[in-house]
C-alpha cells in the first residue's frame, strides 16, 4: 500500500503543476496586469505612470513565461509565472494585493468554515443513513411511499428558501436564534446551531433518496436472505450487512466532501455572516486578486488529491476483496 | 423533552435567545452598526473608498473638517487651530493680494497650525524603557508569537501632535513602497515630490527592506516652520487643497509608528499600518477582523471637542442642536459586524440589533410608501417602532458620455455640418432617455434626474426654474416638465435622421450602448433603454462585456455610449466640471474626461473658475459652462442619487450628509431605550421547539410500534414477503 500511496503523490506534482498553469493562464488570460493595477489603484487617478509603478513594485511588469532580457536560467525563473505560481509548492502564499498575508488569512478563516461544515456534514450523514434506512425497513409500505415523496419535496426545494424560511421563522418570528453572525469559544453554538440544522434539513431528501436506493440495492441480495435465514432480526441484517455492503459507493461520495469542509460554503456563510473560507476565493475574483486566487484553488486541488487517496485506502478498510497495488 | 432540547441548543433557551452580542455588552454605550464589503486599505496615504472611510476618519484627524450641521458643506479646523492661511507670490516672490489675476500667481504658500497639546492614542510605538529607549524597536519573531494587535504589547504610551507628523505623511504619498493614488495628482501641484519619490526608489534599491526614515529626505514644497507649525507651498494656485486637508492623506503619521511597522516579521502578521491605523482621532481601532467584525473604542487621549451650536435653521426643531457644546465623543464603543446579504442585515435592524440601516430594494415595499407624486413617507409598521427616516441627496452625479472621438455621436472627422448633426443627435438621445421614468422603476424614486454634472448642495447647482436643462425640461405649473418623444424626434429630424432613418440615403440609424455584463437587474436596465430608443425610430444595440475590456474601450476610445458615475471628493465644482475639461481626455491622455469633450472657450472659463473663491463671479462662470454643457450636450444628464436610511428613535444627532465622514463623534445613543425595545421585539416564542419535540415523538412512536409487530412477526411470514416485495427504488 506505502508504495501505491507513494505513487498516487508523484502523481500529484505533475497534476498540481498543470492546475497552476491553467489557473496562471485562465486568470491572465482576463485580466492584464494592468487591469489588476488600475482595479487596485482604484479607477479616480490611476495614471499611467501609476499603474507602472505599481507593477514595477508587485513584480507584475515582468514577462509571462519567458524574459529575454535575463541570461541563462533566469530567462525561465525571471517571469510571472515562476515567480507568482511555483512558490505555492513550498506554502509560501505570500501576499495579497491589498497587502495581507494570505497563509494567515486562511488559518483565520478555516476555522469557523469547518465549524459549521464538520457537523452540518457529520448530522447531515447520520440523518440521512438513519432516514433511508428507515425507509427501506418499511419498504413498499405506506411509510415509504409518504418518505420518498417527502424527500422528492425536500430536494425540489431551493436551498436559499431553507436558509431564508429558516431565519425569518425561527430567528424573527420565534427569536429563538441569531439572525447572523458568529462568535469563537462558547458562544459558537448560539450561532451554528441554526446554519447547521438548515444545512441538515436542506439536504436531506436528496441524500436520503440516494442512500436507499443503494440500500435497496443492497437488501435484495442472497447474503441478506441468507442472514434472515439463520434468524437475524430486519434491523441487525440491515446495520451489520447491508449498511457495511453499501459503504462503497457511501465512501465514494462522502471523501471527496472532504475539502469542503476546509473551503467552506459560499451561499450559507454568505448568509449566516460566518466569516469563513465560502466567499474568499469568489471576493479574490471579484477584485482580481492572482495571489489569493491561485493559493485557494492550490490548496482545493491538494485537499481533492489527499481525498482521492483516502478514498482508495478507505476502499480497502470496507472491502477485504479490494487490494491497492 | 424541553429541557433535551434546551441541552442541545442552550441559545434557544437564554434571556433573549436570538441577540448576536456577548450578553456582557448589555446596557453599555456602544454603537451597533454593518459593514457590507471589507475595507481594503487603512493606510491613510492609501484609502479612498467610502468603506475604508466608515473608519479611518474616526482614526485619523486631518487638520480640517466639513461642519456636521451646515449646508452647503463648509470647512472648519478639525486639529488646526485655525483655519490656514494663504498667501500668493508673484514670480519675483512678491506677495499679491487675495483677488489677484491667477495668471500672476507663481506659487501659493498655506500655512497651517495643529492645536498644541494633542495627543495620539495609546501606542506601543511610543513605549519606552527605564533608560528612555524605545520599547519595541529591535523585536524579535519570538517577541511577536504572540502578538496580533498592537494593543497586545504590554506598553502602551503616546506623544503630543507635532507638525513634522503631518509633514512625514506627505512624504509617505511618495513612496515607492506606499503606492498612494493621489500621488500624481498632488506631484504635477507640489514642488519636490516628484524628485522625492525618485530619491527614495534609489535608496529602496540600494537597502531593500530596510525602514526609510522620512525625516532625512528634504521635500522641496513642504517646510517645519515651528514646533506646531507647517507650511505646503503649491505652485500656482490651488485653493481645492483645503479639501484635499480634510482627508487622512494629510493626516498625521509619527515617523515613530512607520518605524515600529516596518519591523521584519509584522507584514507576515498582519501587523501594518494598513491593517492598524492610527492617529489623534475621537476612536482607536481594537479589533480588526475585516471579515467578520471592526471595532473602534474612545480614544482616551482624544482632544477636547464640543458638539456644535450652529446648524441649519431646522437643525434645532429636528433636534439637531440639543447637545449643543457638549464633549464628544458620546458613544464609548462602535461595534461594525460584517453582513454580506441583505436579508439579514435587515432583519437584525427590525430586531433592534443594528441602530441604523441602508433600505435595499428588497426592503423598499416594507419600509416606507411612495405617494402618488413621487413623496416618499415611512410605512406604518416602522413608524410604530419609532424608527426615522433620513433622506438625502449625494454627491454623486451619473451620466451617459457620448465619445466625442466616434464619427456618428461625437462627430469626429465631420466638417461643421457634421458636428452639428452630431450634436442634434446628441441632444435628441438626451431628451428621448426619460430619467424620471427610470428612476422611478429602477431605482424606486432614490434619485432625482440630474440637470447638470453639480449636484444640488454644491456650490453652482441651481434649484428651481434656474437649474432646468432647457434642452430636456421646460417650466409649467411651477415645476420641470420632460419635454418628451416629440421633442426627441423634433431634434432627431433636424439631426438628419427622421424617424430614425438617414435622410440622404435612407439608412438605418444604429447606436451602441457599451456597458458591463453584470447579470440579471441590468437585462431589464438595457431593455427599457431599447424601449426609448425604439420610440425613435433608433436601433439600440448593446455591447456588453467584462469591466476590464469595457475599461480598456473607454481608454482607447473605442466606446460610443456608455454609462459612468462620479462621486465628488470634495464638495467643489471643479471636482465635477473638470470631468469635461480637454486636457483631462481619457483616450491618449487617461484623464477623467471619458467622453474625450474638448471646447476651447469651455476649457478657459474652466481655468478661471478653478482658481476663483466661491461668490457671483464664480457662479456666472459656471453659468457659462453649463450652459456651453447643455448645448453641446457630451453628456445625458442622468440622475443624483440619493441615500434613504432608517435609524431608530434611540439614535441621535444623525444628520446625513455623505461628505462629512467622520460623523461618528456626534452620534448619541439613548441606551435605555435600546435596552428595552430589544426585550420588547424579541420575546422568545418556545412552544414550537415543544411541538417539534412532539412531531418527533408522533412520528417516531409508530415507527417503533411497527418496526416491533413486524419483528414478532418475522418468525411466520413478514420479512420474507416484505423483501419479495422490495427490491425497487
Amino acid at each position: 500500500m506505502l508504495a501505491y500511496i507513494v505513487r498516487r503523490l508523484l502523481y500529484a506534482v505533475p497534476i498540481l503543476l498543470g492546475v497552476n498553469l491553467f489557473t496562471f493562464m485562465l486568470f491572465f488570460g482576463v485580466n492584464s496586469p494592468d487591469d489588476i493595477a488600475r482595479m487596485q489603484l482604484g479607477a479616480k487617478y490611476a495614471s499611467p505612470e501609476a499603474i507602472q509603478r505599481w507593477k514595477v513594485e508587485r513584480g507584475y511588469d515582468k514577462p509571462m513565461f519567458y524574459n529575454p532580457a535575463q541570461e541563462g536560467a533566469e530567462k525561465l525563473t525571471d517571469t510571472l509565472f515562476v515567480d507568482k505560481s511555483l512558490r505555492m509548492f513550498t506554502f509560501d502564499f505570500g501576499q495579497a494585493n491589498d497587502g495581507h498575508d494570505i497563509a494567515l488569512e486562511i488559518r483565520g478563516r478555516v476555522g469557523p468554515s469547518f465549524a459549521v461544515a464538520l457537523p452540518t456534514f457529520a448530522l447531515s450523514l447520520v440523518a440521512a443513513i438513519t432516514f433511508a434506512m428507515l425507509l427501506v425497513f418499511f419498504r413498499a409500505t405506506v411509510l415509504d411511499f409518504w418518505g420518498v415523496t417527502l424527500c422528492v419535496i425536500m430536494m425540489s426545494i431551493s436551498s436559499m428558501f431553507y436558509i431564508i424560511g429558516g431565519q425569518w421563522l425561527v430567528s424573527k418570528a420565534w427569536a429563538l436564534a441569531p439572525v447572523s453572525g458568529y462568535a469563537g469559544g462558547v458562544d459558537m453554538g448560539r450561532f451554528l446551531w441554526l446554519p447547521v440544522f438548515i444545512g441538515v434539513v436542506g439536504g436531506l431528501g436528496a441524500s436520503a433518496r440516494w442512500y436507499r436506493t443503494i440500500f435497496l440495492e443492497e437488501i435484495s441480495r442472497d447474503y441478506i436472505r441468507t442472514a434472515r435465514a439463520k434468524g437475524l432480526s430486519e434491523l441487525a441484517a440491515l446495520f451489520r450487512h447491508v449498511l457495511k455492503n453499501a459503504m462503497i459507493p457511501i465512501l465514494t461520495g462522502v471523501v471527496v466532501v472532504i475539502p469542503a469542509l476546509f473551503t467552506g460554503s459560499l451561499v450559507m456563510e454568505s448568509f449566516f455572516a460566518i466569516p469563513g473560507l465560502g466567499s474568499y476565493t469568489i471576493e479574490a475574483i471579484r477584485s482580481q486578486d492572482f495571489g489569493v486566487v491561485r493559493s485557494m484553488v492550490f490548496i482545493g486541488s491538494v485537499l481533492y488529491i489527499i481525498s482521492l487517496i483516502l478514498t482508495d485506502i478507505s476502499y480497502t478498510l470496507v472491502d477485504p476483496r479490494v487490494r491497492l497495488g | 423533552m424541553y429541557v433535551c432540547l434546551c441541552c442541545l441548543l442552550p441559545a434557544a433557551c437564554g434571556p433573549i435567545p436570538n441577540n448576536p452580542y456577548p450578553a456582557g455588552e448589555g446596557g453599555q454605550n456602544i454603537l451597533y452598526t454593518a459593514f457590507l464589503d471589507r475595507p481594503r486599505r487603512l493606510d491613510p496615504a492609501q484609502s479612498f473608498t467610502e468603506d475604508e472611510a466608515a473608519f479611518l476618519y474616526q482614526i485619523v484627524e486631518p487638520p480640517l473638517q466639513y461642519h456636521y450641521l451646515k449646508r452647503p458643506y463648509a470647512l472648519e479646523p478639525a486639529v488646526a487651530s485655525a483655519m490656514p492661511t494663504v498667501r500668493y507670490f508673484a514670480a519675483d516672490g512678491s506677495e499679491l493680494r487675495n483677488g489677484s489675476d491667477p495668471a500672476t500667481v507663481a506659487r501659493s504658500e498655506i500655512e497651517i497650525s495643529v492645536r498644541p497639546g494633542v495627543r495620539y492614542q495609546p501606542h506601543p510605538a511610543f513605549a519606552r524603557d527605564e533608560h528612555g529607549e524605545p520599547r519595541y524597536f529591535s523585536l524579535s519573531k519570538a517577541d511577536l508569537a504572540n502578538i496580533r494587535s498592537p494593543m497586545d504589547f504590554t506598553h502602551l504610551d503616546s506623544r503630543e501632535l507635532v507638525a513634522n507628523d503631518f509633514i512625514y505623511e506627505i512624504k509617505r504619498l511618495a513612496h515607492p513602497g506606499v503606492q498612494s493614488p493621489i500621488f500624481d495628482l498632488i506631484a504635477e501641484h507640489l514642488p519636490g515630490l516628484k524628485v522625492l519619490h525618485a530619491t527614495l526608489n534609489e535608496e529602496i534599491k540600494k537597502n531593500p527592506g530596510a525602514w526609510l526614515n522620512l525625516d532625512k529626505f528634504a521635500l522641496d514644497g513642504v517646510k517645519e516652520v515651528d514646533r506646531y507649525t507647517y507650511r505646503i507651498t503649491f505652485t500656482g494656485m490651488y485653493p481645492q487643497f483645503l479639501y484635499w486637508l480634510t482627508m487622512p492623506f494629510f493626516g498625521p503619521i509619527p515617523p515613530e509608528v512607520d518605524r515600529f511597522f516596518s519591523q521584519p516579521g509584522m507584514a507576515a502578521r498582519n501587523l501594518t499600518l494598513d491593517r492598524w491605523p492610527m492617529g489623534t482621532g475621537p476612536y482607536m481601532l481594537v479589533e480588526n477582523n475585516p471579515n467578520a467584525r471592526m471595532v473602534l473604542e474612545k480614544n482616551p487621549n482624544y482632544r477636547p471637542d464640543t458638539y456644535p451650536c450652529e446648524g441649519m435653521p431646522e437643525d434645532a426643531e429636528e433636534g439637531l442642536l440639543a447637545d449643543c457644546g457638549k464633549p464628544l465623543p458620546f458613544i464609548d464603543k462602535v461595534v461594525f459586524t460584517r453582513e454580506r446579504e441583505a436579508i439579514p442585515y435587515w432583519n437584525k435592524f427590525l430586531q433592534g440589533y443594528y441602530d441604523a440601516a441602508g433600505i435595499s430594494s428588497d426592503n423598499f415595499d416594507q419600509a416606507v410608501n411612495m405617494g402618488d407624486r413621487g413623496e416618499v413617507t415611512l410605512s406604518d409598521d416602522m413608524a410604530a417602532r419609532g424608527i426615522r427616516l433620513m433622506t438625502s441627496v449625494g454627491s454623486s452625479t451619473f451620466y451617459f458620455g457620448f465619445n466625442m472621438r466616434d464619427p456618428l455621436v461625437g462627430g469626429a472627422g465631420a466638417d461643421a455640418a457634421g458636428r452639428e448633426r452630431a450634436r442634434l443627435l446628441r441632444q435628441a438621445i438626451s431628451v428621448v432617455l426619460d430619467s424620471e421614468e427610470y428612476i422611478s422603476i429602477f431605482l424606486n424614486g432614490r434619485g432625482i434626474p440630474a440637470m447638470q454634472p453639480i449636484p444640488p448642495g454644491v456650490f453652482g447647482a441651481h434649484e428651481g426654474e434656474a437649474g432646468i436643462n432647457p434642452v430636456v425640461y421646460e417650466w409649467r405649473d411651477g415645476k420641470p416638465q420632460w419635454r418628451g418623444v416629440s421633442e426627441a424626434k423634433r431634434l432627431l429630424a433636424l439631426a438628419g435622421w427622421p424617424n430614425g432613418r438617414d435622410v440622404r440615403t435612407g439608412e438605418p440609424l444604429i447606436v451602441y450602448f457599451d456597458t458591463t455584463d453584470s447579470g440579471m437587474g441590468d437585462k431589464s436596465r438595457v431593455d427599457w433603454l431599447a424601449k426609448q430608443f425604439r420610440a425613435l425610430g433608433v436601433q439600440f444595440v448593446v455591447r456588453a462585456t467584462d469591466w476590464n475590456r469595457f475599461q480598456d474601450k473607454i481608454l482607447q476610445g473605442n466606446a460610443q455610449i456608455f454609462l459612468l458615475g462620479w462621486n465628488a471628493d470634495y464638495p467643489d465644482p471643479e471636482n465635477l466640471l473638470f470631468l469635461l475639461y480637454g486636457p483631462q481626455g481619457k483616450a491618449g491622455g487617461q484623464g477623467n474626461n471619458s467622453t474625450n469633450y474638448m471646447n476651447a472657450e469651455y476649457d478657459r472659463l474652466f481655468d478661471r473658475m478653478r482658481v476663483m473663491p466661491d461668490g457671483v463671479e464664480r457662479q456666472k462662470i459656471i453659468d457659462q459652462m453649463v450652459g456651453i454643457l447643455r448645448h453641446d450636450a457630451p453628456w445625458v444628464f442622468w440622475f443624483h442619487p440619493k441615500t434613504y436610511s432608517l435609524q431608530h428613535g434611540w439614535l441621535k444627532n444623525r444628520k446625513p450628509g455623505d461628505i462629512v465622514r467622520n460623523g461618528l463623534k456626534y452620534q448619541r445613543v439613548d441606551v435605555a431605550a435600546r435596552e428595552a425595545a430589544r426585550e420588547r421585539w424579541n420575546q422568545p416564542v418556545r412552544w414550537p421547539m415543544a411541538v417539534v419535540a412532539l412531531l418527533l415523538v408522533v412520528l417516531v412512536t409508530p415507527a417503533v410500534l411497527s418496526w416491533r409487530r413486524r419483528e414478532k412477526a418475522a418468525a411466520c411470514v413478514g420479512p420474507d414477503k416484505a423483501s419479495e416485495r422490495g427490491g425497487t427504488a
